[in-house]
């Protein structure tokens, strides 16, 4: 009796979907569904644990700066200068370190200055000033390519011993390693970067859902009007938003420089594009107030997956990457146009 | 008194920004370096009269931007937000006037096809894919900046995708001189053709009701909406005017070089059309617009960067520059900081008229 009365509570009172959990269980759907047709499909290296780390490896820059981007975005602006700002963060990083002779602490002082330099300027452009975002971080984006090659022109290897230590430091994942083809037992293995980008993952994920600044941030991307009236503050809600983008790119720089260890004009190139994409693919709306810090941690894999799907299949010429990204972006966008219009009709 | 009157009513009209920008880059560069406006006439390897010249190169290398920012003013003013993947797209037009004009071969002795027919076939593509980010933007309410991004992330890796990543090369002369010189003439031919493209957009909004159209759906989709407009269609319209406008310009682009590089073509260059546009004081929120301002503002970023070259900053570092140009004119024209300066103004007038009334 009792039990039939609570299905029946439970069929009356079926809550509609929101559109953050409907787009994120899209997300994670598509994201399973790739990777187990990756190893259906792509063999058995996709079955290797490794192999999921090394995505991790390779993409845990881009996991930090699209959490940014889906901070902006909730938010209802957009910050491609993140791209610009991890290539200038890596080239005064390694400008420091070799020229400099500097330590590796004085390098992520540098590289969380730089972000957070770039945040607060763009931030107050836009929150105080009223001027579109996409124009502010365009700029931010152009200015900090130019910096980039003024600081210097040519690409360079950091040899800084300390920071190559920190570099080539792995942590073992116990039980997740492989038999390799001789027949040794390789132990499974993941760098420093990804763990800084569970951990920031976690934290942010905690700030959107927990915290009176994090619930704001949902308020003012869904309706800035309303959420004055409510008594939020919404330019300096606008403001730490982009401040928190722009610092988490300057993370994400470091992050990066790590991975790949040297100083480069061209580093980072698209990685704005890259982290719009896994925020939008991960369910984050562009008009803002939808979106979900796990949602782009899928995104980021899926679009990571996707590459090396795309690469493996044998299809490595580097265009083929960007039209697989843009095709899912545009698919992923067409998704959303498609919630939105249903959330009008109801 | 009537002095001041002019001078106000001057300053408030919206081709003052750019001309003023204008003047104080041609004030600069002649106290800089008075050889800036020099102007010769040589001959160039073929033994054609050429002029040559810092003003001749801005006069030539602005044309594209010029002909790119008339397509963009339409689509701000439209949609209140620009086409990032104007870049992009002129790599794939470029790449297609060059496939259809080598045809599988990628060194060919004679052109496989007449150039006008190269030439339309790649107005046909931009123009289809001006018409993919129009639907985008105007049918399912994406926002322009966003819906253009997917070009702009694939359009470089589909116009090498094209010519199967090979680099075709033109021996043709003729096909230079659309970047080029014709020969005898010795103005640079981009100069006719964006001549040409203003005077045909001059006739369109002078005859047509599009600029009235595109202005009143940037003011107030809805209510164009009800005055019987189609603001849907218009969007798509200005995407489709820009898609053509990209074909010229990659038309000119490709010319320069007999050939094409998918990474570097056109690189940057919707940072400076939709600088063009800012420049040129049309609100980037769109609404109402002037296309002669824009156009102008396009010889304005080409003067600037002249400028930059001419004091051997290097290619890759011009946009930290610019950046910082347009963040002043952005921060310049908001009303935040626009009601503050005419506040300001209001006090120095106010306390001078009131110092003229003590003394007499």
């Amino acid at each position: 009796m009792a039990i039939e009365k609570k299905a029946d509570v439970a069929k009356k009172q079926k809550i509609p979907m929101t559109d953050t959990s409907l787009l994120l269980l899209i997300t994670v759907v598509v994201f399973f569904a790739m990777y187990i047709g990756a190893i259906l499909f792509q063999g058995k290296g996709f079955l290797k644990p490794q192999t999921f780390f090394n995505i991790l490896n390779a993409n845990a820059a881009l996991i930090i700066t699209s959490c940014g981007m889906s901070i902006v975005m909730i938010t209802g602006g957009i910050d491609i200068s993140v791209g610009g700002v991890a290539a200038l963060v890596s080239m005064c990083c390694a400008v420091y370190l070799d020229y400099h002779g500097g330590n590796v602490f004085g390098a992520v002082v540098i590289a969380l200055a730089i972000g957070l330099a770039f945040g607060l300027v763009q931030g107050f452009l836009v929150a105080y000033l009223e001027i579109q975002p996409f124009i502010v971080s365009l700029a931010g984006m152009f200015f900090a390519r130019g910096m980039t090659t003024i600081v210097n022109t040519n690409p360079f290897n950091v040899a800084n011993e300390a920071f190559v230590a920190l570099k080539e430091t792995r942590i073992v994942v116990p039980g997740m390693g492989s038999v390799n083809k001789l027949g040794n037992y390789v132990d499974a293995y993941v760098e420093i970067g990804v763990v800084v980008a569970l951990l920031i993952v976690l934290v942010l994920f905690c700030l959107l859902r927990w915290t009176k600044l994090g619930r704001n941030f949902y308020a003012v991307g869904g309706n800035a009007q309303s959420a004055l009236m409510l008594g939020i503050n919404v330019r300096r809600t606008k403001f730490l938003s982009h401040v928190i983008c722009s610092f988490l790119a300057g993370i994400g720089g470091f992050v990066y420089f790590m991975h790949v260890g040297s100083g480069s004009a061209s580093h980072a190139s698209g990685m704005e594009m890259n982290a719009i994409a896994s925020s939008i693919i991960g369910g984050t709306m562009l008009t803002g107030g939808v979106g979900n810090i796990i949602g782009t941690f899928f995104g980021v894999l899926s679009l990571s997956t996707i590459q090396n799907i795309v690469s493996s299949a044998g299809l490595d010429q580097a265009w083929w990457t960007g039209i697989t990204i843009a095709a899912m972006l545009c698919l992923f966008l067409l998704i959303q146009s498609v919630v939105i219009a249903r959330k009008k009709r109801a | 008194m009537q002095k001041n009157n002019v001078l106000t009513r001057l300053m408030r009209n919206q081709i003052f920004i750019p001309v003023a920008a204008l003047i104080l880059l041609a004030i600069f560069n002649l106290i800089m370096d008075p050889s800036f406006f020099k102007i010769t006439l040589g001959y160039n390897s073929v033994g054609n009269p050429v002029l040559s010249g810092y003003l001749i190169t801005i006069l030539d290398y602005g044309s594209e931007l010029a002909i790119l920012a008339i397509g963009m003013t339409l689509v701000t003013a439209a949609s209140g937000g620009q086409d990032i993947s104007v870049g992009a797209t002129i790599a794939i037009s470029g790449s297609v006037v060059l496939r259809v004009l080598c045809g599988t071969n990628s060194r060919p002795e004679t052109l496989q096809a007449p150039i006008i027919v190269a030439f339309l076939i790649s107005c046909v593509a931009a123009m289809l894919f001006g018409a993919f980010n129009g639907v985008l933007v105007a049918y399912f309410k994406i926002q322009p900046m966003v819906a253009t991004l997917i070009l702009f992330t694939a359009g470089r890796s589909i116009a090498a995708w094209i010519n199967n990543n090979e680099l075709p090369i033109i021996s043709d002369p003729v096909f230079g001189y659309f970047g080029g010189f014709i020969p005898g003439i010795p103005i640079p031919t981009p100069f006719f053709i964006a001549v040409a493209c203003m005077i045909v957009i001059a006739l369109v909004l002078r005859f047509t009701n599009l600029g009235l159209y595109t202005q009143a759906v940037g003011i107030n989709e809805n209510s164009s909406k009800l005055n019987g407009l189609n603001p849907a269609f218009i969007k798509f319209l200005t995407f489709v005017i820009l898609g053509l406008c990209v074909a010229v310009a990659a038309l000119i682009k490709v010319s320069r070089i007999s050939s094409i590089n998918y990474s570097v073509i056109a690189k940057d260059i919707e940072m400076d059309a939709i600088l063009a546009v800012a420049l040129g004081g049309n609100a980037l929120s769109g609404g109402k617009f002037n296309m002669a301002a824009s156009i102008l503002g396009a010889y304005v970023i080409q003067f600037l960067t002249t400028t930059l070259y001419k004091f051997n900053v290097q290619s890759d570092a011009l946009p930290a520059y610019k950046a910082v140009v347009v963040i002043i004119l952005v921060v310049m024209s908001t009303p935040v900081v626009r009601s503050w300066l005419s506040e300001a103004g209001k006090k120095i007038k106010g306390r001078t008229s009131q110092k003229a009334k003590e003394v007499a």
